[in-house]
């Protein structure tokens, strides 16, 4: 438990200091919020209804923005050699990878959408609904990922293949998590929130087995 | 407690070519091996295969304990000790930070009194950024020695160091075996340690 949360620790530290992703993310997540509006233009009931879907695909994006380097960072300079031989198995560090890129990236863009969704009109009643949609679908956004940084770890620039890989598993995702604020801008219950909550739970049980093969595989190479 | 690491027949092929095949060797408890042989020629691969990153095309690693053989790479990673040619030092990290998070990662380990033995006390709140290369190896060194396993695995350990960085390394693989491990160490030069040599070259 105590190696589990110091490698936890260590990659949340990692990830809020100079160079570590998560101010990135988070800034990048309010530019294209910010942008979005603009964009399309004063339409508040039109914005509304649109914000649940730009506001999930641009967290998104934002996510995947830093989890190129997930275990990248670690492999490039050989101290995922140690992690690995630590006595953590591979699962366990994966597991904590994916924590440790939740809290450090997910979590804030969840609290910083509250804001945003200002900028769309989204009306108060929907605005729980959005953060609890997000709170929720964002772990399976850094699991999902994780897989995807596991088998680019090696490959150069894997940074540009990782959207490819991770974004049409993560469609569900999206589809769900604005079906979600959607149902609660239109008071009509749709089950999305739940289908959102088992593929994230499912997300998160599975990806760190499929990410450990993917970091084992690329240690053998 | 471990009593002697066996290769029996090992055999490394990298891409289409073949390293090395017929690798038979046993080193006891105590004692150091330095591999050698010039670039290309396996001694990382070896070292790596040891570890257990990496998959012999042929033969079986046997580490035997006083509680048993262990043949399966995985459990014999736990034991290794790993010093790789790369420092794994993150430029973001603190000196102080850095072997504390291996320490508590590994298990047990003082990281107070390991910073203290390897001159690293007055650098503890530097970030690893501003550590020369010779630092950083010295860092790399407290931590192998903060890990607490028995099987020492040593790529290239000599570079980049001082001649009192290098006597270091000497003193502490000398110490490591002299409490029972054993070391393997991949190099160029004399290790400064009284040891076995196995030149890999013949193998190929």
């Amino acid at each position: 438990m105590s190696a589990l949360s110091a490698l936890l620790t260590r990659d949340i530290r990692l990830a809020v200091r100079a160079g570590g992703g998560a101010a990135l993310a988070l800034a990048f997540f309010a530019a294209v919020a910010t942008l979005a509006p603009l964009g399309i233009g004063p339409d508040l009931r039109l914005l509304s209804h649109i914000a649940g879907g730009v506001l999930w695909v641009a967290a998104v994006l934002a996510a995947l923005l830093s989890l190129d380097r997930l275990f990248q960072a670690d492999y490039e300079d050989g101290s995922l050699d140690l992690i690995a031989l630590s006595p953590l198995s591979l699962e366990e560090v994966a597991f904590a990878k994916i924590a440790a890129h939740w809290l450090s990236t997910g979590l804030p863009l969840t609290l910083l959408s509250a804001l945003l969704a200002v900028l769309f009109g989204l009306p108060p009643e929907a605005t729980p609904v959005l953060l609890l949609s997000l709170l929720v679908g964002t772990p399976a956004v850094s699991a999902v990922g994780s897989v995807g940084a596991a088998l680019t770890l090696s490959v150069r620039r894997g940074g540009l293949i990782l959207p490819l890989i991770v974004l049409p598993l993560l469609a569900p995702a999206v589809i769900f998590g604005s079906g979600a604020v959607e149902g609660a801008l239109e008071g009509t219950a749709n089950g999305a929130f739940y289908l959102l909550a088992a593929y994230s739970l499912l997300a998160v049980t599975l990806s760190p087995f499929a990410a450990a093969l993917g970091v084992r595989f690329n240690l053998a190479g | 407690m471990i009593l002697s690491l066996a290769l029996d027949d090992l055999a490394c092929i990298r891409g289409e070519r073949t390293l090395f095949r017929g690798l038979r060797y046993s080193v006891k408890a105590g004692e150091t091996l330095s591999l050698e042989g010039p670039n290309g020629v396996g001694k990382t691969s070896l070292l790596r295969m040891i570890a257990g990153f990496l998959a012999p095309a042929a033969g079986i690693i046997r580490l035997r304990t006083s509680a048993g053989d262990i043949t399966e790479a995985e459990l014999r990673g736990k034991l290794a000790g790993w010093f790789g040619h790369q420092d794994g030092v993150k430029p973001q990290l603190r000196v102080r930070e850095q072997l504390a998070f291996y320490a508590r990662l590994y298990g047990d380990g003082d990281a107070g009194e390991t910073m203290e033995r390897f001159g690293l006390a007055p650098l503890a709140a530097l970030p690893g950024q501003y550590l020369s290369a010779g630092q950083k190896r010295r860092l790399a060194l407290a931590r192998l020695t903060l890990m607490g396993r028995p099987l020492w695995l040593l790529d290239e350990p000599l570079a980049a160091l001082d001649r009192a960085g290098r006597a270091l390394v000497a003193r502490t693989v000398a110490a490591h075996c002299a409490e029972g491990g054993i070391a393997i160490a991949a190099t160029h030069e004399p290790l400064g340690v009284d040891c076995e040599t196995l030149n890999l070259e013949r193998l190929a």
